[in-house]
């Protein structure tokens, strides 16, 4: 079988000695011989497990709890309710990092007080000997519900008529109360040049609308946390997560605590993809340890996961676009309406930044709105909003180049964003790598390959990720020996602390071997954002290299020390400190490492970041070749490639990894996944089996085309990865399955059954046109 | 002089205008001086309680989104715009907010 | 609720514990007896995490009682390395990137190895069929079914 490294394009023209390459992971053998310690593998003496209780109903207001058989059953230790919650006064915001959230709303998804707004709203908690017992105690309690009419799509809720979920909600204008009462929490709209003027100006128009359902991030590893609350008030938390500041900071804020009060140890994490980054158990769990003075384990099962944490919004997006016959965009008229679940969540505003991002649109409005729906509260999803408004856009692209009897990719070429090009949302692009990307697509081997048999067809479509910088910290000591250890703050869900210790590495001319990364807890280690927005790799990893320079400059005193010299006398060449104008003095990192106590002591680096300028967005592109079923509606996907601007690829199999696995949940989204509602507006599907994720038989090899356009704005060119491949992979399917099988499908996802209804439906259109 | 870029439904308290040119080397200077041309600016973009831009409202100068708030640096020939931030509500559950 | 007595061979090792009749063999190796390698990701069969091998039959573990692995000898991911060093999927796993958060790793790596005791040389088709019952969500597949066809090539 072909080796696992995939195919490098290098725009930049910096030579690294272990950037690019591909060490074994520090973490390695701990991951694959079950070593590694995950959240739900903690351990502690006296430990109590724990289970939360959640409304069946999709909209229900509480009349009355009443827990004392519950607290009567043999080994139960404590019950708590929405009632326990610590009061507070305070309206705060709290910031994730990637988005700020209500505090009150924050309590109220926890634990909750007066309505439930979702199948799955948390109402009570109970902590037991054993897990078994914590769930026969959930069944003694006996809460009264008036059970109240939901609303579940995002048009829905948008209707005059449309039950409300929150009785003071106004809609948010842009830092305007209108005062209307509506599910609408915010709208806003982005504005450039004149669409009226641009439409007159186009020769062909395309207009679609697409319908996407709610889909999860499929974590595999369910949420977790364990919380000893000690007498001192004290509370510890260990949990896995996306970010343990955020963590800390959330839960104090809930609990009404000090945040110098809670430290949180974050365990490896089993994914997370965005959905790791609110907390729903950890208040409870400390609130049942504070109850019981014991440890509190609580793991949420799978349905939890699916019912009671944050998927994705789901959306209606209306694109209209028109091109002139030179093949140029004239105008874009766009309109996006985002679930936000339960509390208005925020991330349609990603989507409008997104929308139009790949191409030059000199006319645009977004119009866009965030509504809340009796779904749980949407959460950001990898490069979340993204891949819903590329379903849209990239079908009215493919459409004007049909009309105007343009290659695909060229009429994106003609109208690609560059260094720049004006966002319709304002923003002006730095150096980027949206056109290297699509035309690596257009070059690619699988793109040169010609597609034969019937039923078969190939697609192409481009997507986009704006990527954050945020807050990292790293110390860095110098071990004896010659080798460091490197403390971060990023939790690493995917190989992260490898790419930041080649990056530190790098600087000082060590060996990725050498530099011994750990993921510290809240107390080890400086403020460090979450891991997520694809900023680890960028962030944290230019932190590791601040970091190593400031070891570099502390190697440097050292030598001086130990010729005795002038302090401009020495200086460092190629990993070795060496005397400027005496080239028999020269000593390695080793030597002076070995000297550092007669030298003054120990060699400890550290560095912050907080990048406000040069972060760098991503471009990601795919071309894939599907087989429809004409008499089943399967769609096989039979080659698929992704492109991605990465800027500098720390370690490229991991580089890959992100690529592939963004990539597959791309073709989940498009196929399969959805959250499938019944007529009583509850998720009919919340298993593993019925919520089909993609396995190993759905999908081929994945070809990956790195691009390194080096982003001027990191000191290895970085780009952060992760999120913004699964962005055009169901846009890319539709394409592929309109040139197999002649059909445009709107809505997500693009299922066996909604594939056959379209071909019929073509077929008797034919049969009509045929007649007729 | 630094350039604003006034977003759509901003835009009725400055007749109409989508760019204004104001002076100012720092967030909080721009926005006073917006404020003094166009009254209502201010409430729209600053929690005044607290004394920075509202969690609601992203700031981006120059293309990057700014976590400095008010007292962010502008330069000469600086571009700023205002961006919905990606925000979960204000919160309200009860009328006595 | 009483408990019964179970007898049974783990990773090599005579074991015997105690367990009621509810518990699942995963709750029990994770819960009881320590070994956290084998993960719960579904609680009912659909992912695969918690794959062992019994009497060398492939099984996901939440969908045993621990009463019935009485006399039985069982292999989880905690039984593939030896003093020697990893074993070759192991080993494999690691070169070609096949893991990236590694919740779903044990599993498949038992999985892997189960399909290589029966099939020294499976195609990639066959690899894919075999380890479809366990879900990643962080690889897409490609380096997994990469490593285990390069440890296929080693172990022969």
């Amino acid at each position: 079988m072909a080796t696992s490294k995939g195919q490098i394009l290098d725009f930049g023209d910096a030579k690294y000695k272990v950037i690019g390459t591909r060490p074994i992971r520090h973490d390695g053998a701990d991951k694959v011989t079950g070593r590694a310690i995950y959240g739900g593998d903690t351990r502690l003496p006296g430990m109590l497990y724990a289970q939360v209780l959640r409304s069946p109903h999709a909209h229900a207001r509480i009349k009355s709890i009443d827990t004392s058989k519950a607290e009567q059953l043999e080994g139960v230790r404590a019950v708590v309710t929405g009632k326990d919650l610590p009061p507070t006064t305070s309206n705060e915001m709290i910031d994730l990092g990637e988005g700020a959230q209500s505090l009150k709303f924050l309590r109220d998804n926890v634990l909750a007080t007066d309505k439930t707004l979702y199948r799955g709203h948390v109402v009570a908690g109970v902590a037991a000997t054993s897990l078994h017992i914590a769930e026969e105690a959930l069944g003694l309690i006996e809460v009264d519900y008036e059970v109240l009419k939901p609303v579940i799509h995002a048009l829905d809720a948008m209707k005059e008529d449309a039950p409300l979920l929150h009785d003071f909600q106004t809609t948010q204008e842009f830092g305007e109360d209108t005062g209307k009462k509506s599910n609408i929490a915010m709208h806003s709209i982005h504005k450039l040049g004149d669409i009226e003027k641009g439409f007159a100006a186009a020769d062909v128009v395309a207009e679609y609308e697409v319908n996407t359902a709610t889909v999860h991030q499929g974590y595999i590893e369910p949420h977790n946390a364990t919380a000893t609350w000690q007498m001192d008030g004290k509370l510890t938390i260990w949990t896995s997560t996306q970010g343990s500041f955020v963590v800390q900071k959330q839960t104090a804020a809930v609990l009404n605590i000090p945040v110098s009060d809670v430290k949180v140890v974050p365990q490896e994490i089993g994914g997370g993809f965005g959905g790791k980054i609110p907390v729903y158990l950890d208040p409870v769990a400390a609130m049942l340890s504070r109850k019981t003075s014991h440890p509190v384990k609580m793991v949420m099962t799978r349905a939890d996961c699916f019912e009671g944490t944050g998927p994705t919004p789901g959306s209606y997006v209306r694109v209209k676009m028109g091109a002139s016959r030179d093949g140029k965009i004239t105008a874009g008229d766009s309109y996006i309406a985002f679930e936000s679940g339960a509390y208005p969540g925020g991330l349609v505003g990603a989507a409008a930044m997104c929308i139009f991002a790949c191409y030059d649109v000199p006319n645009g409005v977004i119009d866009f709105y965030d509504v809340v729906v009796n779904k749980p509260r949407s959460f950001a999803y990898r490069a979340p909003g993204s891949t819903h408004v590329a379903f849209a856009i990239e079908k009215v692209m493919d459409d004007l180049a049909l009309q105007l009897g343009l290659d695909p990719i060229e009429f994106r070429l003609r109208n690609i964003a560059t260094e720049g090009t004006r966002r319709v949302d304002g923003v002006v692009y730095p150096r980027i790598g949206a056109k290297e990307t699509l035309e690596a697509i257009r070059d690619s081997d699988h793109n040169k390959t010609p597609l034969k048999g019937a039923n078969r067809g190939r697609g192409v479509a481009l997507g986009y990720w704006f990527n954050v910088g945020l807050q990292s910290s790293v110390t860095a000591g110098v071990n004896v020996n010659g080798t460091v250890h490197l403390v971060e703050g990023s939790t690493d869900i995917g190989g992260s602390r490898t790419s930041i210790a080649m990056q530190f590495a790098e600087v000082l001319g060590l060996a990725a071997e050498d530099v011994t990364p750990t993921v510290a807890d809240t107390s080890g280690i400086g403020y460090t954002d979450v891991t997520g927005g694809s900023r680890v790799t960028f962030a944290t990893g230019m932190a590791a290299h601040d970091a190593a320079q400031d070891v570099k400059r502390q190697m440097l005193e050292r030598a001086v020390m130990i010729w005795e010299c002038e302090a401009s006398a020495a200086e460092f060449v190629d990993g070795q400190y060496r005397h400027k104008s005496d080239s028999s003095k020269s000593l390695s990192f080793k030597d002076i490492a070995a000297k550092m106590e007669e030298t003054g002591g120990p060699i400890v680096g550290r560095a912050t970041v907080n990048p406000a300028a040069g972060v760098g967005g991503s471009f990601a592109a795919n071309v894939v070749d599907v087989e429809v079923d004409p008499e089943t509606g399967k769609v096989d996907i039979l080659r698929f490639t992704v492109a991605q601007d990465a800027g500098k690829a720390i370690h490229p199999s991991y580089v890959e990894g992100q690529m592939q696995g963004g990539s597959a949940q791309g073709v989940g989204w498009a196929l399969n996944e959805e959250y499938f509602y019944s007529e009583d507006g509850v998720m009919a599907n919340s298993t593993f089996l019925d919520y089909r994720i993609p396995t190993a038989l759905d999908l081929p090899m994945i070809e990956t085309i790195i691009i390194e356009v080096p982003n001027p704005g990191h000191p290895f060119g970085v780009r952060g990865v992760g999120e913004a491949n699964i962005a055009p992979p169901p846009a890319a399917i539709a394409s592929a399955i309109h040139n197999a099988v002649g059909v445009t499908l709107c809505d997500l996802p693009m299922r066996p059954d909604r594939v056959l209804a379209a071909i019929q439906e073509r077929g008797q259109e034919n049969q009509q046109l045929a007649a007729g | 002089m630094p350039t604003v870029w006034i977003p759509p439904l901003m835009q009725k308290l400055t007749e109409g205008k989508g760019q204004i040119e104001v002076s100012g080397t720092t967030m909080r200077r721009v926005i006073e001086e917006l404020e003094a041309s166009y009254p209502g600016m201010r409430a729209r973009l600053v929690n005044e309680e607290e004394d920075k831009v509202r969690t609601d409202i992203a700031v981006a100068v120059d293309g990057e989104i700014s976590r400095e708030g008010l007292r962010r640096k502008v330069g000469e020939a600086s571009e700023i715009h205002f961006l919905p931030a990606m925000s979960g509500g204000r919160g309200r559950l009860s009328t006595k907010e | 609720m009483s408990k019964t007595h179970v007898q049974c061979v783990l990773n090599g090792e005579n074991t015997e514990f105690l367990c009621e009749s509810r518990e699942s063999l995963l709750e029990t190796l994770r819960e009881n007896l320590g070994f956290t390698g084998s993960k719960e990701g579904c609680n009912d069969g659909n992912c695969g995490a918690c794959s062992v091998i019994m009497d060398g039959v492939l099984v996901d573990s939440c969908l045993v009682l621990a009463v019935e692995v009485e006399g039985k000898e069982i292999t989880t991911v905690e039984g593939l390395a030896s003093p020697q060093g990893l074993h070759p999927l192991q080993q494999k796993f690691l070169e070609h990137a096949g893991l990236q958060c590694g919740i779903c790793t044990p599993g498949f790596l038992v999985a892997s190895k189960a399909l290589l005791d029966k099939n020294p040389n499976p195609s990639e088709h066959e690899i894919r069929h075999w380890l479809a019952g366990n879900l990643c969500r962080c690889t897409g597949y490609d380096k997994i079914v990469r490593a285990v066809s390069d440890a296929a090539e080693q172990i022969k």
